[in-house]
């Protein structure tokens, strides 16, 4: 296996984009990506996506999205892991440079959710659940998350509070964050008043619907001086891991199995600990799945993630700062884009491009996304070159 | 909209909580499955599931999916059962304000939604309070 670069990434701002389709966006991001790295083609590519069928109904992405990238006939192909699309489809463009079959591969990931009414998102995104023994008795996914908070708080006395301060810290950092959905700041007691959507879990406890895209370009690292100037960021490790799809299949409601599963993995095959690691991207797509993997991943003991997500130790200048870039919260969650999201703030943050957000001296960092209510987990550890 | 085989396939399980037993270890699956989880075993012995079981967790639906927009807000929970089976179903005739962790439930059966104007009434199973 060849080690693996990222030379470049792309995206541009996240929101309702009305004006335009799920290809323009995609491309916009692409193009940002190739421009960024300095190259001047492409070998392959793959798109995370989790269901373009049910939100514009458009299958087949992988073909759409080279002819309108102007990249065809190369090697295309959507892949999906519902909400873990994203870092599935980084994982493959990975393996793609890392085997050698392709040495310049960019990894996508696109969702465009806004051209559905809400009732139509909130049925699209619960297809990530099991559609037959979940799905058939109007659980939804604020619902499912909603049920692990209950069984965290009742285990472990996690408390309401606790779970809006994800949110409050998301936003603090998602306020320095140009191109996320919503940058701006909100307190414990907005969280806590704004409107129920799952008891205990309120509209600002939940990442929204969003329409966005984002791109990197990876290469062999051997290859990176004769392919660009750019500094080129080390992918030190991949991994992914699966658990049951349906909730009540666990053995314990308040862990993510998979999640941990795909912690271990990745550092191991780095040779890290989780006190290597300088700031990580989590998959926050509702605040109880951020206290939920800052346990799984090792950051905080199993029951401490309430506690820890109060205690400051997971903002900007703490022990282990949780998602810098303002996390699938504030910089929104189009399904399909959010793995690849992570991907583009981790690089940046290891180039030193993080603006005001900058984590200082970051050598390392991790990318944590996830499917559903944690059925799948694409786990990324990056470093310096 | 969805073809009748949909759901007729479920009926088994829906309208009469039609699970398995592996014959190997002995852990239950609701639905049937082909291979055992547990032990990798693939022979299974009919079983019906009990109706009596406890709330493990719970939530409120106030947003629900397109075809639950009409019946919101209703009650969720997953329950275990008491041969140890784990199930996702709306809990009816509750009080919101008494659902609590680890109260006992019963399953009954009931109309669960409408597939649009001229499609299927859908049946299945909800939890009750079992007091």
């Amino acid at each position: 296996m060849r080690d693996v670069a990222v030379i470049g990434v792309g995206m541009q701002k996240w929101g309702e984009l009305w004006k335009k389709s799920l290809r323009d966006i995609f491309t916009e991001s692409a193009l940002l990506a190739i421009d960024e790295a300095g190259v001047d083609r492409i070998d392959s590519m793959y798109v995370g996506c989790m269901s373009s069928g049910l939100f514009v109904g458009q299958e087949h992405l992988g073909s759409l999205l080279a002819d309108y990238l102007g990249v065809a006939p190369i090697p295309a192909l959507r892949v999906e892991s519902a909400c873990a699309s994203g870092g599935a489809a980084f994982r493959q463009a990975y393996f793609d440079v890392a085997s050698g079959a392709n040495d310049i591969v960019l990894a996508g990931g696109v969702e465009k959710m806004t051209d559905v009414d809400g009732g139509g998102a909130t049925f699209a995104l619960s297809t990530a659940a099991d559609a037959e023994y979940e799905v058939y008795s109007g659980v939804t996914f604020p619902g499912l998350y909603a049920m692990v908070a209950v069984a965290h708080m009742h285990a472990y006395g996690t408390t309401r509070e606790q779970l809006a301060e994800v949110s409050v810290k998301n936003h603090k950092n998602g306020a320095l964050n140009p191109l996320a959905q919503y940058p701006f700041e909100v307190t414990v007691d907005q969280v806590l008043s704004s409107v129920m959507i799952a008891d205990p879990l309120t509209i600002l406890d939940c990442s929204p619907i969003t329409d966005g895209a984002a791109a990197a370009i990876l290469c062999p690292l051997d290859m990176v001086d004769d392919l660009t100037d750019n500094e080129p960021v080390k992918i030190l490790s991949s991994a992914h891991a699966t658990d049951s799809i349906a909730l009540h299949s666990r053995k314990d409601l308040t862990w993510l199995s998979a999640v941990a599963k795909a912690g271990q993995i990745a550092y191991k095959s780095a040779g890290l600990t989780p006190s290597d690691i300088d700031f990580v991207e989590v998959h926050d797509c509702f605040t109880i799945a951020e206290i939920c993997a800052i346990e799984a991943l090792g950051f905080f003991e199993k029951g401490k993630g309430g506690t820890g997500a109060a205690s400051g130790e997971t903002a900007m200048g703490g022990r282990i700062p949780v998602n810098p870039s303002g996390g699938l919260k504030s910089k929104g969650h189009p399904v399909g884009a959010t793995g690849i999201a992570q991907i583009v703030e981790t690089v940046k943050q290891l180039r030193g491009d993080g603006g005001e957000r900058q984590v200082e001296g970051a050598r390392v960092g991790m990318a944590q996304n996830m499917g559903g209510t944690g059925g799948s987990c694409v786990t990324h550890i990056l470093g310096k070159a | 909209m969805s073809t009748s085989a949909k759901y007729w396939r479920g009926i088994p399980q829906r309208y009469r909580l039609e699970a398995e037993r592996c014959a190997s270890c002995g852990m239950e699956f609701f639905p049937p499955r082909l291979v055992c989880s547990g032990c990798g075993a693939r022979k299974f012995m009919p079983i019906t599931l009990g109706d009596h079981g406890k709330l493990l967790t719970y939530t409120v639906i106030r947003v629900g999916p397109s075809e639950f927009c009409e019946q919101t807000p209703y009650a969720m929970g997953i329950v275990e059962l008491e041969g140890g089976v784990r199930m996702t179903a709306q809990i009816a005739d509750v009080d919101f304000d008494d659902l609590e962790v680890g109260m006992p439930v019963r399953i009954e059966f009931r109309k669960i939604r409408e597939e649009g104007q001229a499609g299927i009434l859908c049946y299945g199973y909800k939890f009750v309070p079992a007091d």
